[in-house]
Parts: structure tokens; C-alpha cells; sequence
């Protein structure tokens, strides 16, 4: 237990982390009604990126930056394969995830790079769990105001409707390609910033890194949705939401941290988050085709038939 | 204002399924026409909509809207001509999106979408206003989620929202064919009203007879992707359900039989 208790702040540091990645998922997921698997790619792509430009002597917030812009250009891949090419857009995102193995491997050179804290510059480390944690707040707060702003702008509405109602987007003349291709370079430049920030919290980049990942960031919008539900009248706020998104992250890995204290096989992990996750998608299917009334009528006694007149 | 030439289009060409939907359609509407278009199941309607719309390219022949033509334009860019009402309430509006976010967007139609607030501030009064004219109570509702209104507040609200910026060409797919009679009425008398008071020029298909003669000013009629009767002014006034049915008789040689058709016509 006590192992549990010590290892919270760094598990709330990582499931921040995460929790950006799955703002850049729900902005795909929820908004643009895309499931975008580009994300296991392009978080993977940030460290990278990050790491060797880090390593080359750059400054940070300018590695990270140009770790967004990585990211927003593995999108706007995706986005092109689906609108110019017509591949429905989990295809399209699962080539381009694939693409970005191979690039990502170029750009690291290796399969593992450390990037210590120790002899690089980095804004957040492991070593460093609480100014980190300061450091990541401030980030989730600049990032979810910032989208609140962008979503409420006229562009962003129209992200919002294409998402909504494709059809009656185009019938208001919006290009639906145009919204589909900034929301999918939005969402993948969030993820690799995700995937820049990990790299130095965790003191390295692996070209593995972001396997998996975006069943992470589906968990992380699954619960973050579950609970800002549960707040009356602003628990629909995009705002809200996100901040909700952010959370779910933290409560994920502190989950995740809890179930390894538990003393299980870490190989088993990636599995059980897949059918957790699973469960969690396919609940609202299940509940309402789930047969309640048939199974009900079958258990309760049966009922005297009437008869006579009256019923005649 | 709206001229259709030579206009042909075939689905599945080459396949067992083919379906020449449009047979030569050439159609020319006047500014302020309200045209009603009629005919039976497969006979072009929808496709000749989705023509001028936009959704796909003619085979061959123009659409031209005021002299441009924009046969090969996509559909978000002639959007800016075009008011769209569809059949499905579900079809017009964004769900998940407010009453007011609805409105902002249509109030964009055909204009640079850039940064600047979605919704400006003296937006909300004016469409608080206009939402009063429908008298549906929606002007309350402004920031309602357009998913919990009914299919009739719906309708009512996309036809507003395809008024709103005035378009050159209002249509109107069967608009009112998925509402329960009262609120169909309901609806064709507010698409009246707001035609009128602007004089828009309207291409609307029902498939309610009485409705295509009581509403507007020119019926036409189509079979088989062509139009076979065009009336307009007081010989259109003058029509009866019956001389529709004898009219479509003597051209095609078969009975205007459609259920749907027939079961609205009391």
C-alpha cells in the first residue's frame, strides 16, 4: 500500500501527460466523430522529434513546438489520405500510423534514446515530480482555455457542426474537407506535444512508445466523460470536458499504478485496458439492446389467466 | 434565375441495377417563382434536386443560377445561392449543437469562416426575434441542444435557418412528409408565409396533390426523369387533384398509383 501512496505523484504526472494526449483524442473522437488511430504514430513522433532536436543542442519550448508541428503534419497525412483519397478514416489513420513507424525509427536513429535530465535542459522530469506537476497544470490550463477559445470562433463551430452533421454543414457551405483536415492536424499536433512531454518526464524515447496508445486516450475521454456527467447543468460545458478529459488521464494511471501494486503481470496490462475499454464502448449498445423485459417476463410467476364477461 | 438544360443523369450505369433517373430535363424558373414539383416513386424529384444542390454532377447538361454556371461547383460553394430544407428533420440541423449555434452557422452561409467569435453578441438578440415569428416558444431556448426539439420545432428551424441569409433558390425536399399532418400544415404554412414575404424564388416537392396546387405559383410534374406537365398562373389555380390524375394518365398511359400519394390525398 504504502508503495501505492508513494508512487501517486508520479502516476498524476504521467496521467497529465495523458491526459493532454486524450484531449487531442476527443477532439477527434467526440468532435470530429473520426476515430483517429494516427495518434499511436504521432505521439511517438513528438518524442522523437523533441529528443533529437533536445539532444542537438535546441532550446525546449522550441523543440516542443516544432514537436506540435511534427504532429499536426502526421494529421494533416491522415486528413489527405481520407479527404483527397477518399480511405474511409480508420484506414487512413492506421496507414499513416505505419508510415510513422519508419519515420519516427529515422528520425531517433535507434530504438531507444535517453534524453537525461541531467545533461539536457527539459521543463519536466521524473526526478522532479512536484515542479513538474506545477508545470503540467499550467500547460492543461493554457491548453483547454485555448480550445475553448478556438471551438467558439467561427472556424471552430463549423469543425464542431461538420462533426455534428456533415450534410447540413455542406448545405451551410462549409468545406467539410477543409474543417476535417485542421481538426485532425489539431488533434495529432496536441498528441505529439503529449508525446514531447513524456519523452522528458521519462528520461527517454522509445520507438514503442506510443503503442497502444490510443486505447489510453479512448479510456481517459471514456471516464472523463462518465465523470463530468455526473455535474449538473455545466457537465456538458466543452470547457468542462476537457478538464474532465485531463482527469480521466490521472485517474487511468492512478488505477493503472494501483493494479501493478496489486502484483499483476505487467505483460497482461495493455490487455486488460483493451477490454476495459471494450467493456466501456460497448455498454451503451448492450444496455439498450439487452433483452430486460423478455428475461424479466421469464423469472416472474406467470399470472392466473382471467376470464368471464368481463374480459369475453 | 434557375435554368436547367438538357440535363441526364444515370445511376449504376452498365449494371443490371441501372436507373436512368433524368431523362432531358430542361427547366428555366423565373425570380419569385414558388414551384411545386410532384410525380411517383423513381420519378426524378430528388434527384433533380440534388442536381441543383449540388450533392452530384449531372451526366451531362448546365445548371445555371443568374447567368453563373455552376454545374460543376461543389456543394459547400453554391451553398451561398442555396436555402436546403430536407425531408429528414434530423437531416438540417447540427444535433449536438445549441439553437443559437445553429443559426450563427447558417448565418455564415457563403462567407469566410476565420477566427472571430462563432456567435456575436448582437447576434442573439436578432435571433431571438426571428425565432419569435415561428411562435414555437423557441426564442426562450437559445442555448437548448437542437437534439431535444421535436421533428416539427426542427423543420421549423432549418427553414429559418435556410432563410436567414436570403438565398437566390429556396428547395424544399418533401419537407413536411416525415411530420404528422397538423404540424405539416403548420410548417407549409410558415414555408408560405416566408416565401412570400420575400419573394423567393422556390422549387418544393411534395407528394401531397393538394398541397402542390394550393401552394405556389407554376406545378410541374415529372415521369420517368421528364417533366410532362408544366402549369402556371390561373389555369394552375383552377387545377384539381382530379385533372392531375387524368393529366398523368393520358401522358404516361398508367395510373398515378402511390400509396404515399394517395393516403394524403383526403
Amino acid at each position: 500500500m504504502s508503495t501505492f501512496i508513494n508512487s501517486l505523484p508520479g502516476a498524476t504526472a504521467l496521467g497529465m501527460i495523458w491526459g493532454i494526449m486524450a484531449i487531442g483524442v476527443y477532439l477527434t473522437y467526440k468532435i470530429l466523430d473520426i476515430a483517429d488511430l494516427t495518434v499511436d504514430g504521432s505521439i511517438c513522433t513528438g518524442a522523437v522529434v523533441c529528443t533529437v532536436l533536445v539532444i542537438g543542442g535546441m532550446n525546449v519550448w522550441l523543440a516542443l513546438i516544432i514537436a506540435f508541428l511534427a504532429g499536426a503534419l502526421a494529421g494533416l497525412v491522415t486528413a489527405l489520405f481520407h479527404t483527397v483519397m477518399g480511405i474511409p478514416p480508420i484506414l487512413a489513420g492506421i496507414l499513416t500510423q505505419l508510415m510513422l513507424w519508419s519515420i519516427n525509427l529515422k528520425i531517433l536513429g535507434a530504438a531507444n534514446v535517453a534524453l537525461s535530465a541531467r545533461t539536457y535542459g527539459v521543463i519536466i522530469t521524473q526526478l522532479l515530480v512536484n515542479k513538474s506537476l506545477l508545470i503540467l497544470v499550467a500547460f492543461l490550463v493554457v491548453l483547454i482555455a485555448g480550445l475553448y477559445w478556438f471551438f467558439g470562433t467561427e472556424i471552430g463551430s463549423s469543425i464542431r457542426a461538420t462533426g455534428c452533421n456533415s450534410r447540413m454543414s455542406k448545405a451551410q457551405g462549409i468545406n467539410i474537407n477543409i474543417t476535417k483536415i485542421i481538426g485532425l492536424m489539431l488533434s495529432n499536433g496536441i498528441v505529439a506535444l503529449s508525446g514531447a512531454l513524456l519523452c522528458q518526464y521519462q528520461g527517454f524515447a522509445d520507438i514503442n512508445m506510443g503503442r497502444g496508445a490510443i486505447v489510453i486516450g479512448l479510456a481517459a475521454c471514456i471516464i472523463g466523460i462518465a465523470l463530468t456527467n455526473i455535474i449538473p447543468k455545466v457537465g456538458k460545458n466543452f470547457a468542462v470536458r476537457l478538464v474532465g478529459v485531463a482527469i480521466g488521464g490521472v485517474v487511468y494511471y492512478v488505477v493503472f499504478q494501483f493494479v501493478i501494486c496489486l502484483g499483476i503481470d505487467t505483460d497482461l496490462l495493455k490487455m486488460l485496458s483493451a477490454l476495459v475499454v471494450a467493456l466501456f464502448l460497448g455498454f451503451p449498445y448492450v444496455k439498450k439492446n439487452f433483452p430486460i423485459k423478455q428475461i424479466k417476463k421469464f423469472f416472474s410467476p406467470k399470472k392466473k389467466v382471467e376470464g368471464g364477461n368481463k374480459d369475453a | 434565375m434557375l435554368r436547367l438544360s438538357n440535363i441526364y443523369k444515370t445511376f449504376n450505369k452498365g449494371t443490371i441495377n441501372e436507373k436512368k433517373a433524368l431523362n432531358g430535363i430542361d427547366l428555366e424558373l423565373e425570380d419569385g417563382d414558388f414551384v411545386t414539383v410532384i410525380g411517383g416513386n423513381g420519378a426524378g424529384k430528388s434527384t433533380l434536386m440534388n442536381i441543383v444542390a449540388g450533392t452530384f454532377a449531372p451526366d451531362c447538361g448546365s445548371v445555371e443560377i443568374d447567368g453563373d454556371d455552376i454545374t460543376l461547383m461543389s456543394e459547400h460553394r453554391r451553398a451561398k445561392y442555396l436555402g436546403r430544407v430536407f425531408q429528414d428533420p434530423i437531416m438540417g440541423t447540427a444535433a449536438g449543437m445549441q439553437i443559437i449555434e445553429n443559426l450563427a452557422l447558417a448565418n455564415r452561409r457563403g462567407k469566410f469562416r476565420g477566427l472571430l467569435p462563432g456567435i456575436r453578441k448582437k447576434e442573439k438578440e436578432e435571433y431571438a426575434n426571428l425565432l419569435k415569428t415561428l411562435e414555437l416558444g423557441l426564442e426562450s431556448r437559445l442555448t437548448t441542444k437542437v437534439e431535444l426539439l421535436s421533428g416539427g420545432q426542427r423543420q421549423a428551424l432549418t427553414l429559418l435557418m435556410a432563410t436567414l441569409k436570403k438565398p437566390k433558390l429556396l428547395l424544399l425536399d418533401e419537407h413536411t412528409a416525415a411530420l404528422d399532418p397538423k404540424t405539416a400544415k403548420k410548417v407549409l404554412d410558415l414555408t408560405n408565409k416566408v416565401v412570400l414575404e420575400s419573394n423567393l424564388t422556390t422549387l418544393m416537392i411534395t407528394h401531397n396533390m393538394n398541397d402542390a396546387i394550393a401552394y405556389g405559383n407554376r406545378l410541374i410534374m415529372l415521369c420517368d426523369g421528364r417533366i410532362i406537365y408544366d402549369v402556371k398562373g390561373e389555369e394552375k389555380k383552377n387545377l384539381t387533384v382530379q385533372d392531375l390524375l387524368k393529366k398523368f394518365e393520358q401522358t404516361t398511359g398508367e395510373a398515378l398509383v402511390n400509396d404515399k400519394m394517395l393516403l394524403s390525398n383526403n
